[in-house]
């Protein structure tokens, strides 16, 4: 084993141990415990760190055909022979950027939490990064299954256990609804599996194996999985309610990370497996995809509270990722995965934000808020930076995913595409709209409620990074297409 | 790579600046540095590129690949763009000195300094960037630079909304502007200006292409019918009125269309539409300038209308005559805007009607703005009167055939442009006579009535109006040196064959302007000797109302645009509540229904569980029976 599969098996090994390391402190030792989780998400960054490096090492020795699979390193181990299920893990440009967010959300809300409610929380964290890493890394279809189911129950405990008031509700429906989906995803992957005789990624991308009506079916049963999870208007209804009532760093994992594997899923395995059911849908995936851009921005024009806004917000933008992968050209897809990690670290920061203005002012209803810039003006400051940051502006992380999604659009050119590239750059003012009334609420105006303009060093410490990832990928965006073949 | 320091630092020092503490006192040094620093290194290095620099500075590197389409990260500048970047970089120098007076108490001044560093920064980015994404960049970042300054006053409730309104209208034209980049990157399969500009592009993608790109301009520029976010965006600090109105935010769109021209020059229907727009423009701007009594908004008005006349000589076939109106336009309109600070910083209000005799005690004042208003209305030989000389005689020479617009767009650019010469003179004389003629009117007709709450600063009306501190006068006047004598420059070969001017040439074709210019300002002087001390827009009557609601577009706007998106977002909101989260709920509810009903029917009395089971056994005999008969 070379050191970069040591370090491809230690990004999902280690906070699966380290959870388990957490788990087993006494109730005493809270304190300890929370220092140790958070030791062992920082420790994971490592493995990250290191993986990049892996690229040119594992480069040469792949000569695929263009279109396949080109891991920067892999591991594959025979796990149970008799399903035929292999514990095959890989990395490549596409999952990586993902992977890096991955950890280094975790780590910003395990450090958070350091200070707050329990050790368990912390636990759960680890478990939830463990599954998500996970299905990033699988190359196997039934690994990945696996790893995606493992995410469901620890984010169900972390919303029920530490949410708002209404949080057994909002626990009960993100559960159910996304359940629901895996019904779909469950069928997708066996349809695949047993019409291609095997579940491994490598082989299976690009569609070999795979009749056009298998195609089909397996496309749309994939693409449903995938749009509960995203989420796509109109399966978002689970994803507003469970933000509103989750903790900050639920909302943080959940918006920031856990999206993503919808829309990874869909470009790696719904696009990936079955190409030609993805080129026959198209058309429905980016109706849908404009859809949810529109409808994600007017519904945000009406919302009253701050967290149930982002969390609107949320199905807007991801909208645009889905606009991206639906033109099914390069362009639109390296614009989904910009869009993806731009959208993790930007709503990220805003859920970071919206916990940190619900803490001091103790509401989150937009009309009990206001004058933020004379009672807090630094908190205002990165509130105003980060919604910013969401609506698009150029120069900054949000920018390239959206606007790269429009030029997508107008690339694959004809009626329907030009009218979707249309309507997605009307939600892009739209978005604008949604995002001054925020800002004109809660940092504009008179002060309404006395909030603390302290700022503790775990706060900066969580939304530093954020704020000057968001820069940096703004400036540069070949800092997560670069990785790309 | 130098060229790349014109941007770079202001932006950079931005950055910076935005990370210092607010606060009162010593805490203001550093801001007030950074932000001088700022704009004098851009203003150094664009000084010493146009000395030392015989030809186009270029430099440019690979950016990203986003599938088909290729970015570079370039910056180029010819000599046309170092006069911009000039104009720019001196605008914003004297805008962070005066600003520096002008929020002398101010908390939030760190932020405010670091924001004017990053709005400069973002303009000189449009001016400079060989990459139509960087172009796009600077582009925004200036729309949001504009709303965190125009929002910065806290005392004014109307500011947020300004604030807001500046942005939105804005990005509605970018809307447009986006999609344009987008067809005409696509189809270059580049974003590199000048692989733009020689690329054959079909005749309806350039048409649909420029249309979308003139949507973005009349929101940056304030063209009809996306202006009406700029006489609201005197909510914000004086200051800032300058710096958007004479060199960042407004004169963008112009010089977009100035650098893609070549493109402009191939497409008659893009250029019609820019005409039409630009007269439209030209005279809504001007009628809507008479009728003010804000005297912030008779010049926002004002610069309305004068960017509708470099339009329409972009319009008629001459980028030059543009280009040279908008920088003496940068001069004069900078000029008033820090004059007309100092007047509301000594009386405390904007309202015309509570000034009146500042003559006498602010002499340095009034004189920068006799020459400022001069050259708005193109006195001679001040600087207004060169450049506007230069766009009537482009649009005369454009009646005769010839260009590409049609010769009917050139007769309405020529026609609405030399109507506006003789309603500027009226509001120019009409302004420089309320403000500074006459009597004090500070009490109002009834009695004292404080309006402060304008300025950032927190001045009590001082009882007699006085000149302002230095730090605000030698910007005033260092900008009056242009306002003055700017014009003359079209006489320098250097800077004429930079702008690609014609020669200057002064025939006869200059009278009408100058009896136009004349009647007007006599008018305006006439009606105010027959009455002394009423307001000459008095005579314009019922059209009063009118021209000072800015003929009320803002209404059709709201009832257009705001309400039926509104309506929209309340539909849609309700149908996904009702429709489709129901839709959710309902399942949830319809299977735990179903589950009771199951559970109850299992928890029936034991004789009816009997019956029902003899009954279930009965049928299913019975079917045996049956289909064992048939088969």
């Amino acid at each position: 084993m070379t050191i970069y599969q040591v370090a491809l098996v230690a990004v999902v090994l280690l906070p699966a141990v380290g959870a388990g390391v957490v788990a087993v402190f006494p109730a005493r030792l809270d304190r300890a415990a929370r220092i140790t989780g958070t030791a062992f998400a920082a420790v994971t960054l490592l493995p990250i760190i290191l993986l990049p490096f892996a690229r040119q090492a594992g480069w040469t020795a792949y000569t695929a055909s263009p279109g396949a699979l080109r891991p920067w390193t892999e591991v594959d181990v025979s796990w149970v022979p008799a399903l035929h299920l292999d514990f095959h893990l890989g990395v490549d440009g596409v999952s990586y950027p993902l992977v890096a967010l991955t950890g280094l959300l975790t780590v910003l809300c395990a450090a958070y939490s350091l200070k707050g409610p329990g050790r368990a929380l912390i636990a759960l964290l680890l478990v939830l990064e463990a599954g998500i890493a996970g299905t990033f890394l699988s190359f196997d279809l039934i690994l990945f299954f696996l790893f995606f189911e493992v995410v469901l129950l620890p984010m169900y405990a972390v919303i029920a256990g530490w949410g708002g008031d209404d949080r057994r509700r909002a626990a009960r429906k993100f559960v159910l609804y996304t359940l629901f989906g895996s019904v779909f995803l469950l069928l997708g992957v066996v349809t695949v599996a047993v019409s291609a005789g095997t579940a491994d990624l490598r082989e299976l991308t690009g569609g070999a194996g795979l009749d056009r009506t298998t195609q089909y079916a397996a496309f749309t049963l994939l693409a449903i999985a995938f749009a509960v999870k995203a989420p796509l208007w109109p399966l978002h209804t689970w994803l507003p309610d469970a933000h509103t009532q989750a903790p900050t760093v639920g909302s943080v994992i959940l918006a920031g990370v856990l999206l993503k594997m919808g829309t990874y899923g869909l470009i790696r395995v719904a696009v990936g497996v079955t190409p030609q059911g993805a080129e026959k849908a198209a058309p429905v995936l980016g109706i849908l995809a404009a859809a949810a851009i529109v409808a994600g921005s007017l519904i945000c024009l009406r919302q009253t509270e701050l967290k149930r806004l982002i969390a609107y917000s949320s199905v807007g933008h991801m909208g645009f990722v889905l606009l991206g992968i639906a033109t099914l050209t390069t362009t639109g897809l390296q614009a989904a995965l910009i869009g993806n990690v731009a959208h993790g670290l930007i709503t990220g920061l805003l859920f970071f934000l919206a916990g940190a203005i619900k803490d001091r002012a103790h509401t989150g209803e937009l009309a009990d808020l206001g004058g933020l810039r004379e009672t807090a003006p630094r908190l205002a400051g990165v509130l105003g930076f980060a919604a910013i940051a969401s609506l698009g502006l150029p120069g900054l992380a949000g920018f390239w995913g959206e606007a790269f999604a429009v030029v997508a659009a107008i690339q694959r050119g004809g009626g329907l595409w030009t009218t979707l590239a249309v309507l997605a750059a009307i939600g892009g003012a739209l978005t604008a709209a949604y995002f001054l009334r925020l800002l004109r609420r809660v940092t504009h105006g008179p002060a309404a409620a006395p909030v603390s303009p302290v700022i503790a060093g775990r706060e900066w410490l969580a939304w530093a990074p954020l704020a000057a990832l968001i820069l940096a990928v703004g400036l540069a965006p070949a800092l997560v297409t670069g990785a790309l073949p | 790579m130098i060229v790349a320091l014109i941007p770079g630092v202001p932006l950079l020092l931005g950055l910076i600046g935005l990370l210092l503490p607010p606060g009162d006192g010593e805490r203001r040094r550093p801001a007030a540095t950074l932000g001088i620093v700022g704009a004098a290194a851009a203003l150094l290095v664009t000084l010493g590129l146009l000395l030392f620099a015989h030809k186009p500075v270029e430099a440019s590197t690979h950016w990203v690949t986003l599938g088909s389409v290729e970015l570079t990260f370039g910056f180029s500048a010819g000599m046309a763009a170092l006069y911009v970047a000039l104009a720019v970089a001196v605008v914003a120098l004297c805008v962070q000195i005066y600003s520096v007076a002008y929020l002398h108490d101010d908390p939030r001044y760190a932020p405010y300094a670091a924001q004017v560093s990053l709005f400069t920064g973002a303009m000189l980015l449009v001016v400079t960037s060989s990459d139509l994404i960087g172009t796009l960049i600077g582009w925004e970042v200036m729309g949001a630079c504009s709303y965190l300054l125009i929002g910065h006053d806290r005392r004014l409730p109307e500011a947020p909304a300004a604030a807001v309104k500046a942005f939105l209208v804005t990005r509605v034209g970018d809307v447009g502007f986006l999609l344009g980049v987008a067809l005409l990157i696509v189809d270059a399969g580049t974003s590199r200006i000048a692989a733009l500009l020689a690329h054959d592009y079909s005749t309806g993608t350039l048409t649909a292409a420029l249309l979308l790109i003139l949507a973005g301009v009349a929101g940056k520029s304030a063209q009809f019918p996306l202006h009406t976010w700029l006489p609201d965006a005197m909510a914000g600090p004086t200051p800032i009125s300058a710096l958007i109105h004479a060199a960042t935010m407004v004169a963008a769109g112009v010089y977009l269309v100035f650098r893609l021209y070549p493109l402009f020059d191939r497409s008659p229907a893009a250029l019609a539409v820019l005409g039409v727009m630009a007269a439209v423009t030209i005279l809504l701007g001007a009628l809507s300038a008479t009728a003010q009594d804000d005297l912030k908004r008779v010049l926002a008005w004002s610069t309305v209308s004068q960017i509708g006349y470099m339009t329409g000589a972009l319009a008629v076939g001459s980028p030059a005559a543009a280009l040279f109106h908008l920088l003496t336009h940068a001069a004069f309109k900078a000029l008033l805007f820090l004059a007309a600070g100092a007047v509301i910083h000594a009386v405390g209000t904007n309202y015309l009607s509570r000034m009146g005799g500042l003559r006498e005690h602010m002499p340095v004042t009034f004189w920068s703005f006799a020459v400022g208003l001069g050259a708005l209305a193109g006195v001679p030989p001040l600087a207004g009167f060169w450049s506007k000389e230069n766009v009537l005689t482009a649009a005369a020479h454009a009646t005769e055939g010839g260009e590409t617009a049609p010769v009917w767009v050139a007769w309405v650019v020529w026609l609405a442009a030399l109507l506006a010469v003789l309603i500027t003179a009226w509001y120019a004389t009409r302004l420089l006579l309320c403000a500074f003629f006459g009597i004090s009117r500070a009490h109002g007709p009834d009695g004292p009535d404080w309006e402060i709450g304008f300025d950032d600063a927190r001045y009590t009306a001082p009882a007699t109006p006085h000149d302002p501190p230095g730090a605000m006068r030698w910007p005033i006047l260092l900008l009056a040196v242009p306002a003055a004598l700017l014009g003359l420059a079209a006489y320098a070969p250097g800077f004429r064959t930079a702008l690609e001017l014609d020669d200057p040439h002064l025939d006869v074709a200059i009278v009408l302007p100058l009896v136009l210019l004349a009647a007007g300002a006599g008018a305006a002087w006439w009606l105010w000797r027959a009455v002394p001390g009423v307001d000459p827009a008095e005579a314009l009557g019922p059209a009063r109302h009118v021209f000072a609601n800015g003929f009320h577009l803002d209404t059709l706007q709201d009832r257009a645009v705001v309400r039926p998106v509104r309506a929209l977002a309340k539909v849609v909101t309700a149908t996904d509540e009702r429709v489709v989260d129901a839709a959710v709920e309902g399942t949830g509810t319809g299977t735990t229904g179903a589950g009771e009903v199951l559970a109850m029917a299992h928890r029936v009395p034991l004789p009816t569980a009997a019956v029902a089971v003899l009954a279930g056994a009965l049928l299913l005999g019975a079917v045996a029976v049956w289909f064992g008969g048939v088969a």
